[in-house]
């Protein structure tokens, strides 16, 4: 019954002579929770950028293998990244709302995509701030300035923002990494609400809130895949003695 | 702890807060010293400025710095704002020379905004680190020209060449010297847009690009909005130096001490009147306090807006941090 969306097959990423990701292949699957983990410099956000093409970006990128959503290599030539980042919106670390009303930076997107009636612009921004939480405390408050609102805030209008090109597949970089405890069991809260339509992929350092949100738990060691299996199975009773290691916090 | 402990301990001690604290202290005073030289050397010529321009006005009156009121043969009064202080009725309007300094320096400044900005972007967004690197110095080398010998081009070059083309009541006029002080004001505009630019932080771009945006319309509807302070800072800064500066003007613009609005004729400004006058007027005669008045205009002009750029860029840069 769990749909496969996201199939990655012996991918190698490069950023230079530097390989970030050394013969990845795994499935991901469509409305589970899929938390990524491993000590810093592992691959974990250069697999997540890899799934948006943001890697693209990045100087002296380049990789081997494939990436499907969908059973669509994204790394076809005729592959369109706007259509694509539509498809699939990114949660970064830290907050990056863009130094404008709320209502413009929910607009952002659907004004971008060629939305110009301005009462179904209303109504994306209303209906991704009621799908992230965040509409109560935003809906009085639409003209003022994004950055005057708390961090948690803040980081759920950034989750409505990416709600509001209708994506299927939400990649989230450490998203509650810079958030007092309350805010973070919200983003928690939310990310269980929002896996029943998406497919959501978390880069986390924090194994607790891995244990806690996830579905599927992937471990990541220098640029290697070492272990995939569901998140109860990985917390209690890994197959590869590293996971333990790590998981146990022996090391990391 | 025994006693010869205890007397190494005071001795090193005695040591570090003898030779140590007199050397900071010293190296803090020569560095505060310096600054200070600098602010005293500013309030003085400030100060010598006031007091020059407030003997000028004592002795010629306020209003005569406007303009001048004359008696026309029909027998009507007429005023005339021009600056003509060698005549045997002299005149000491600044207002020909004021109108003079916007003529060149406002169509220099909208020169300079338009090639800087984009020039900025490029820089900034656009290049890759090579051609970044290359470009750069180059584009600074510009504003390091001696102005003289931009001023001598313009003069000599493109005056003939501007002649053939379009053939402007005047040879020399504004419109070649404010072409002649874009040189100048690009790459001043080009290089604090870019530092403008690149004070955006990289993850607005990032939200941009995973929103679906392209390049273009995150430089048009994200980093540019971030700016917009620091290019409104690097204009007005381009702006300020457009006026301050004086041999290019001095050199193509003709220097005719006439009130013209007209962009294609000869004028003057007030930096090429201080320069031409200054060597040739007798000491302490009015002629020299009225340089004097001039040169306290330009000074409280720039100052202004450079303190403003300065008050903007401080502004943007808090914005940005939170």
């Amino acid at each position: 019954m769990k749909e496969v969306k996201i199939k990655i097959n012996n991918l190698s990423v490069y950023f230079n002579y530097i390989q970030a990701l050394n013969d990845v292949s795994i499935e991901l699957y469509a409305n589970r929770v899929t938390s990524i983990i491993g000590p810093s410099g592992c691959g974990k956000t250069s697999l997540l950028r890899t799934i948006n093409r943001m890697n693209d970006l990045m100087h002296g990128f380049r990789l081997t293998g494939e990436v499907l959503i969908d059973g669509v290599n994204i790394y076809e030539p005729e592959i369109d990244v706007v259509n694509l980042r539509k498809l699939v919106g990114m949660i970064f670390q830290k907050s990056n709302l863009f130094p404008k009303s709320v209502y413009e930076n929910l607009a952002f997107a659907p004004m971008l995509h060629g939305i110009k009636d301005k009462k179904e612009i209303e109504e994306i921004v209303e209906r991704t701030a009621i799908q992230a939480g965040v509409w109560n405390e935003i809906k009085d408050r639409l003209n003022e300035n994004a950055l005057n609102f708390s961090a948690g805030q803040q980081q759920r209008i950034c989750i409505a923002r990416a709600l509001t090109v209708e994506p299927d597949i939400l990649l989230m970089d450490e998203p509650a990494t810079a958030l007092d405890p309350v805010s973070t069991a919200r983003i928690e809260e939310l990310i269980f609400e929002l896996k029943r339509k998406y497919t959501i992929v978390v880069v986390t350092h924090n194994m607790q809130q891995a244990a806690r949100i996830s579905d599927y738990t992937a471990f990541f060691y220098l640029g290697h895949l070492v272990e995939y299996d569901k998140t109860t199975r990985i917390f209690t009773n890994p197959a590869n003695k590293q996971t333990e290691d790590y998981v146990t916090g022996r090391f990391g | 702890m025994n006693v010869k402990e205890e007397e190494f301990i005071s001795q090193y001690s005695a040591a570090v807060s003898k030779k140590k604290l007199i050397k900071e202290k010293l190296i803090k005073y020569f560095f505060m010293i310096n600054s200070l030289a600098a602010i005293f050397l500013i309030l003085s010529i400030f100060i010598f400025l006031l007091y020059e321009s407030y003997r000028a006005f004592e002795q010629i009156g306020i209003g005569e710095f406007i303009g001048k009121e004359i008696s026309t043969p029909g027998g009507t009064a007429k005023t005339i704002y021009q600056w003509y202080p060698t005549s045997e009725e002299p005149r000491y309007s600044i207002i020909s020379l004021l109108v003079g300094s916007l003529l060149t320096a406002l169509p220099a400044t909208l020169i300079s905004a338009l090639f800087g900005i984009a020039v900025g972007i490029y820089l900034s967004e656009i290049a890759s680190s090579r051609s970044r690197e290359i470009l750069k110095p180059v584009i600074e080398i510009f504003a390091g020209i001696p102005t003289v010998v931009i001023g001598f081009i313009m003069l000599a070059i493109g005056a003939t060449v501007f002649n053939d083309l379009f053939h402007p009541p005047n040879r020399l006029n504004a419109f070649l010297a404010s072409i002649g002080l874009s040189i100048i004001c690009i790459p001043i505009v080009a290089s604090l847009t870019e530092e403008a630019l690149r004070s955006v932080p990289n993850e607005l771009r990032m939200a941009s690009y995973s929103l679906g945006a392209n390049k273009w319309q995150t430089i048009k509807n994200v980093i540019l909005p971030a700016a917009i302070s620091g290019l409104s800072a690097a204009i007005i800064l381009g702006f300020g130096r457009a006026v301050g500066e004086t041999m290019i003007v001095l050199m193509a613009s003709g220097n005719a001490a006439e009130l013209t609005f007209n962009i294609f004729r000869s004028m003057r400004s007030m930096t090429a009147t201080i320069a031409a006058e200054m060597g040739e007027v007798s000491f302490e005669s009015n002629h020299y306090y009225a340089l004097f008045v001039i040169g306290m205009v330009l000074f409280v002009s720039t100052f202004i807006l450079n303190l403003i750029a300065e008050l903007i860029l401080n502004k943007m840069r808090k914005k940005l941090r939170s």
